[in-house]
C-alpha cells in the first residue's frame, strides 16, 4: 500500500517534470507561431504575450505574394515524390535480389553497398558535382533527383522485410509458373508495405529538408526547393520578423502533416537505423 | 540465416535463370552506386592531389594540398571548432536523450505524447530551426536576452554576433534538435533489457537510482557506445545550422570542416584543395567507424 502511494507521487512528479521539459522544447515553435501573427513591435515585447492581441493575418497573406512559395512547394513536392517512387523501385529490387535470389558474388556486392554507407556524402560531393555537371544535370532538377534515387538505408530496410517472408511462398509461385519479376511484384513486394511506408516517409522528410545539395546544384530560381526559398526569403526580408516566421510556419506544415499521419513509421525507421548501426 | 544460405550455396548449383534475374534486379542500384558513389570516391582522391579549379587547370601536385592544409590557419581553426563542437554536443545530447528515454520508458500515461513532442525538432528542417533560433538569440531584443535581462543579467551575451558565444549557441540548438532522435535509439535499447532484472532488484529492495546505475546503464552500454559513434560522425558533418545561423562567423568563430569544404569548393572553386579537406573528413570518419567495429565486437562477446 505504502509503496503504491510513493509510486503515485513519484510518477506525478515525473509527469510534471516531463511536461516542463516538453514545454521548453516546444517553446521555439510556440514562439514562431505566435510571432507569425504579430507585427515587429509586438514580437519583441517582454514578457512574451503568447496569445497575440490582435491576431494579425497580414503576414500570412503577404508571404504568398512576396515570395513564390507555391513554386518552391510544388518543386519540392515533385522532387520528393520522384525520388521516393524511384527508391521504392531500385531499393526493393535490389533488396529482393539480396534476400531471395542466389547468384555468385551476392555477398560481396552487398558488402560493397554497405561499405558505401560509411562514406560521408560531404566527402564525395565535389566529384559527384563534377559528374553531374558532365552529365548535363547541373542546374536542373535531375541533379538532386538522380543521386538520391537509391539508398543503402532503403535497400537494407527492404531486405530485412523480405528476409522475413517465407521462401516457400516464392517457391510455390515459381512452381505455378510465375516469373521472377512476377514473384517480386505480386508476391513479395505487397507483403512489405510497412517497411515501404517507413521508406516513403523517411525519403519524403529527407528530400523536403535537404539543404546543401539543392544549394550546390540549383541556381535557377525556377527549380529551387522550399529550403532554398525560405533561406533566401529570410535574407531578403531580414528585418520583418513576423513575415519570416509566417514563412517558416508554412514551410513546416507539410512535415507536420506527415509527422501526425505517419509518426509511427518515422520512429520505426529511426529505431531501425539505430539497431543496424 | 546468412550462414545457412552460405552453406547451401556451396552444395546447390546456381539456377541460371535465378542468376540472371539476380543481376538484373541489382542493375539499377548498381549503376547509380557506381556513378554517384564508387567512382566519386576514387575520383575525389585523385582530385585531392591536383590543383583543379573547376575549369581547365588540373596538374598533379602530389600531397601538396594535404601539406598546405595543416599550414592553413583557416583549416586548423575550423578543425578546432569542429572538435569543440563534437566534444560539447556528444555528452550533452547523450545525457539529455538518455534521461528522456528513461522517463518515457516508464510507461506512464501520455508517454507516447512526450515521445512525439521530443522527437519533433529532429524532423524539422535545419533551415527553419536555424531561422527561429537566430531570432530567439537576437542580442538586442530577442526573447532569450529579454528573459536574461528580466532575471537581472544586465549585459547578456551577443550570442551569434559574438566570437565567444556563437559556437555555444549553435551547440545548444544542435542538442535540442537531435536529442529526440537519440532518445528513440535509446528507447529501443531500453526495451531490450529484461523486465525480470528490475523485478529481482525490487525484491532486493534496490532504489530507483541503484537500478539505473547498476542495471540500466551497464546493460545499455552497447547502445550508448553506438550512439556516441553515430553522434560523433554526425558532428563532423554539421553544416546546415551553421550556414543558416552564422555562415561560419563571426570571423571564423563557427567555421567547421564541412563549411570549410563548401567554401573552398563551391565559393572559390578550389576543387583540388577542397577535395583534400573532404578526404581528411573521410579519414576522420573512417577512423571513428573502425573504432566502432572493434568496439562492437568486444561488446558482442561480453553479452
Amino acid at each position: 500500500m505504502k509503496k503504491n502511494k510513493t509510486h503515485l507521487i513519484s510518477n506525478g512528479i515525473l509527469i510534471i517534470v516531463l511536461l516542463a521539459v516538453a514545454f521548453s522544447m516546444m517553446v521555439p515553435f510556440l514562439w514562431m507561431i505566435t510571432s507569425s501573427f504579430k507585427n515587429n513591435n509586438e514580437i519583441f515585447l517582454y514578457p512574451i504575450r503568447w496569445i497575440p492581441e490582435p491576431i494579425r493575418l497580414k503576414n500570412y497573406v503577404e508571404v504568398w505574394t512576396k515570395i513564390p512559395f507555391f513554386k518552391y512547394f510544388r518543386n519540392t513536392f515533385l522532387y520528393s515524390i520522384t525520388v521516393t517512387v524511384g527508391q521504392i523501385i531500385t531499393c526493393s529490387m535490389a533488396a529482393y535480389a539480396f534476400a531471395k535470389l542466389r547468384f555468385p558474388g551476392k555477398n560481396f556486392i552487398f558488402m560493397i553497398y554497405l561499405a558505401t554507407m560509411m562514406v560521408p556524402w560531404h566527402a564525395v560531393m565535389i566529384p559527384q558535382f563534377m559528374i553531374n555537371k558532365r552529365l548535363g544535370f547541373y542546374n536542373t532538377p535531375w541533379s538532386i533527383i538522380i543521386m538520391n534515387l537509391v539508398s543503402v538505408f532503403g535497400i537494407f530496410l527492404m531486405r530485412q522485410a523480405m528476409a522475413g517472408i517465407p521462401d516457400d511462398l516464392c517457391e510455390a509461385a515459381r512452381i505455378d509458373g510465375c516469373r521472377e519479376f512476377g514473384i517480386f511484384s505480386k508476391v513479395v513486394f505487397p507483403l512489405c508495405t510497412p517497411s515501404l511506408a517507413t521508406l516513403v516517409v523517411f525519403q519524403f522528410t529527407f528530400m523536403w529538408n535537404d539543404y546543401l545539395a539543392p544549394m550546390i546544384y540549383l541556381d535557377n530560381d525556377d527549380y529551387k526547393t522550399i529550403q532554398l526559398g525560405l533561406a533566401s526569403f529570410r535574407s531578403q526580408y531580414n528585418t520583418d520578423y513576423g513575415l519570416i516566421m509566417a514563412g517558416t510556419v508554412c514551410s513546416l506544415i507539410p512535415i507536420l502533416i506527415v509527422y501526425i499521419c505517419a509518426q509511427k513509421y518515422l520512429i520505426e525507421g529511426v529505431a531501425f537505423s539505430g539497431l543496424k548501426g | 540465416m546468412q550462414k545457412n544460405d552460405g552453406k547451401k550455396n556451396i552444395k546447390i548449383k546456381y539456377r541460371k535463370s535465378e542468376v540472371i534475374s539476380g543481376y538484373l534486379f541489382i542493375l539499377p542500384s548498381a549503376i547509380l552506386f557506381l556513378t554517384f558513389m564508387i567512382i566519386p570516391i576514387f575520383m575525389g582522391f585523385y582530385i585531392s592531389m591536383t590543383n583543379y579549379d573547376g575549369f581547365k587547370t588540373m596538374d598533379f601536385i602530389g600531397i601538396k594540398n594535404y601539406a598546405d592544409m595543416f599550414k592553413d590557419s583557416y583549416f586548423t581553426i575550423s578543425l578546432k571548432n569542429n572538435v569543440i563542437y563534437a566534444v560539447a554536443t556528444v555528452p550533452g545530447t547523450i545525457v539529455l536523450s538518455l534521461l528522456l528515454a528513461v522517463a518515457v520508458n516508464k510507461g506512464l500515461k501520455g508517454s507516447s505524447f512526450f515521445k512525439t513532442v521530443f522527437f519533433f525538432p529532429y524532423i524539422t528542417s535545419n533551415v527553419a530551426v536555424g531561422i527561429i533560433w537566430s531570432l530567439l538569440f537576437n542580442p538586442n531584443n530577442g526573447p532569450i536576452n529579454n528573459f536574461l535581462r528580466g532575471i537581472g543579467i544586465s549585459s547578456p551575451p551577443d550570442w551569434l554576433l559574438s566570437t565567444k558565444w556563437a559556437l555555444p549557441a549553435i551547440i545548444v540548438v544542435s542538442i535540442w534538435k537531435s536529442a529526440g532522435y537519440y532518445m528513440i535509439i535509446f528507447l529501443a535499447g531500453l526495451q531490450a533489457i529484461s523486465k525480470e532484472l528490475y523485478e529481482a532488484a525490487d525484491v532486493d529492495g534496490a532504489g530507483g537510482l541503484t537500478k539505473f546505475f547498476r542495471i540500466t546503464l551497464p546493460l545499455l552500454s552497447p547502445t550508448t557506445f553506438l550512439v556516441v559513434i553515430l553522434m560523433t560522425i554526425s558532428s563532423f558533418q554539421v553544416f546546415d545550422l551553421i550556414n543558416v545561423m552564422t555562415e561560419g562567423g563571426p570571423g571564423r568563430a563557427t567555421n567547421v570542416l564541412v563549411y570549410r569544404i563548401y567554401q573552398e569548393g563551391f565559393k572559390y572553386m578550389h576543387f583540388g584543395y577542397a577535395s583534400a579537406m573532404a578526404y581528411f573528413l573521410f579519414f576522420v570518419i573512417l577512423i571513428i567507424t573502425i573504432i566502432q567495429f572493434i568496439g562492437q565486437k568486444k561488446w558482442v562477446t561480453y553479452q
